[in-house]
């Protein structure tokens, strides 16, 4: 594969739920090493757009490359060997396993038995939970079990690694620790789109911004581009 | 099991005392209680099947009296229709493997199709009664395979476990059984603690965020179940050779609820507490049966009630967590380490 040919391309894609299209002929590349933000109101397709990525729904129709290959038609195991990973919107953490444990599970088809547990315990320690893998994960705080589900994302060494709504519930001191995380991990490589509703939170981390409405692209480019575009305010604001 | 994990545990100790005691057993008493204790080893079996399926998977089958039954019956068919020195060792494999396929066959059509939770335990308790019923018919004569008469209710004849001529029975037989239901115990303990048991353990939490760390989850579904269907065969062909005999009540309602009662009341998420409280269960359920038959359902019954409301995880297996805490000062981390007592941390950027 060429360092120039996307690492995630969306070419056309559509999703139909009976009468309703969630997601409209959709056009999305993204390129190794991006830190990609993806808003647009509620009931955008946002959301429906990671789903389809990952497997969890099939597209009705378009085609969805990935590192090169058609992965539509692959299973959700395949595509995450293949080096995708998700934060889901509600932490999808195993309540009932230890903090180790959730990361072990994690991280088991992706790092060699040597390596295991020095793996857990350093991404433990870049998330912030470091010595508390003998934790029980539902007895961590909200942020806490988001930044769990981020360090068990990672685990998998994604290529590329979807965030959704990761600072969802997060007081400010855990926004702010959250986008300098995301901030590093992009410095160390690591493809990233993220979902979010929170603005400080995107104006911090953002370097391109993709805005989608009614199942559309609406709007993409820089955020300076994307906060003085009045038509992107417009449907915040329900005018269109 | 985390690295450094300590084996000092009450379940550890509990089953090496509960090992010693079965080695030095036969040596203390008589004959009938011998067989009787082999005849529960057996039995014990559908209970790790169970402890298998349910306890690590998550996956409630009310099929392994099924199975259970299957293995029985095509390893007294396999026997009577095989003859000559070693046919009851090959008998055991074609009972299990039958078993085995089946449970695959069946598991690959519900979790491929998509049936999964109550639907489960709804399909396997239907493919149990369905075969139950169509035993029930099978007493003509023209309901036989080979030399095998299947009987009905009448009972199907089934040749002992034998070395040469010589039917194996007593102490040699309950030592056989002995070795079988700890080697099953010990290849399950293994298994919990590789990456397959840790992936067990994560699907039965969440599918699909299991299938998002790149586990095939619904291959690793109809893996378990077939392993489990593998175990529940074993036990029904040591059951069917150590009475030499089978009939369609091996596979009813009652049969088919009873090993889930047990391991409900024991501990459905540890293999040990499984294990070792059915054999203490059955010996009950024996010891009801000719003292006061008319209470030992309604006994198991309130159990299996009570472990529901107040012990869900089993008294056998609560029993062992309470014993960890107070002997061995286990830093659970389920106990002791809950909210309050976490320090907020910061993720680090390098």
């Amino acid at each position: 594969m060429t360092s120039e040919t996307p690492l995630l391309a969306l070419e056309g894609v559509s999703k139909r739920y009976g009468g309703l299209r969630a997601v409209s002929d959709l056009h999305l590349v993204v390129h190794r090493g991006e830190l990609r933000c993806l808003i647009g109101p509620n009931g955008a397709g946002k959301s429906t757009v990671f789903k389809l990525i990952m497997g969890f729904e099939r597209v009705s129709s378009g085609k969805i490359m990935f590192d090169g290959a058609g992965i539509d038609s692959w299973p959700t195991w395949r595509r995450a060997r293949q080096g995708l990973s998700i934060k889901m919107q509600i932490p999808g953490i195993y309540p009932e396993l230890s903090v180790h444990d959730n990361m072990r599970v994690a991280a088991q088809y992706h790092v060699g038995g040597g390596q295991i547990e020095a793996s857990i315990d350093r991404l433990l320690a870049r998330v912030g939970l470091g010595g508390m893998g003998g934790v029980l994960a539902k007895n961590l705080s909200h942020g806490q079990q988001q930044w769990l589900e981020i360090g068990m994302a990672l685990s998998v060494n994604p290529k590329l690694l979807l965030l959704d709504e990761p600072t969802a519930g997060m007081g400010p001191g855990e926004t702010e620790a959250t986008a300098r995380l995301v901030e590093s991990l992009n410095a160390d490589g690591v493809t990233i789109m993220v979902i979010e509703h929170d603005m400080t939170f995107v104006r911090q981390i953002a370097r391109k911004i993709t805005v989608m409405n009614l199942g559309r692209l609406f709007a993409e480019g820089t955020i300076t581009e994307i906060e003085a575009n009045q038509a992107v305010t417009d449907i915040y604001l329900g005018r269109t | 099991m985390r690295r450094g994990a300590s084996l000092l545990t009450a379940e550890n100790v509990a089953f090496v005392v509960f090992l010693a005691y079965l080695l030095v057993y036969p040596s203390t008493t008589d004959e009938f209680s011998i067989g009787n204790t082999a005849y529960f080893m057996a039995i014990s079996l559908m209970a790790l099947s169970l402890a298998l399926i349910w306890g690590k998977a998550g996956i409630l089958s009310f099929g392994q009296t099924a199975f259970f039954g299957i293995g029985g019956y095509v390893y007294g068919i396999y026997t009577l229709n095989v003859l000559g020195s070693g046919a009851t060792w090959i008998g055991i494999l074609v009972g299990v493997l039958a078993g085995g396929i089946v449970a695959a066959t069946l598991g690959y059509f519900m979790f491929y199709g998509g049936v999964n939770d109550v639907f489960v335990g709804l399909t396997t308790l239907a493919l149990t009664l369905v075969l139950q019923t169509f035993m029930a018919q099978t007493a003509g004569p023209e309901w036989a395979v080979g030399e095998a008469r299947l009987n009905g209710y009448n009972g199907m004849y089934v040749p002992q476990i034998s070395i040469g001529d010589a039917a194996l029975y007593g102490k040699p037989l309950y030592f056989l059984y002995l070795a079988i239901l700890i080697g099953v115990y010990l290849l399950l303990r293994w298994l919990s603690g590789s990456r397959w048991g840790y992936g067990l353990v994560a699907l039965q939490e969440n599918r699909t965020r299991t299938e998002t760390f790149g586990y095939n989850v619904r291959f690793m579904q109809v893996q378990v179940f077939c392993l489990a269907g593998c175990i529940a065969a074993l036990s029904g062909v040591l059951y069917a050779s150590w009475g030499s005999y089978i009939d369609p009540s091996s596979m009813g309602l009652t049969a088919a609820i009873t090993p889930v009662i047990y391991v409900a009341i024991g501990g459905r998420r540890s293999l040990t507490a499984a294990m070792i409280s059915s054999m203490i269960l059955l010996q009950l359920s024996q010891s009801l049966a000719s003292s006061a038959p008319e209470y030992a359902l309604v006994i198991f019954g309130v159990l299996a009630l009570l472990a529901v409301l107040f012990v869900p995880e089993g008294f056998m297996a609560a029993l062992f967590s309470a014993i960890d805490r107070a002997l061995f000062k286990r830093s659970r981390p389920d106990r002791g380490v809950g909210t309050g007592d976490v320090t907020p941390g910061t993720p680090r950027v390098s």
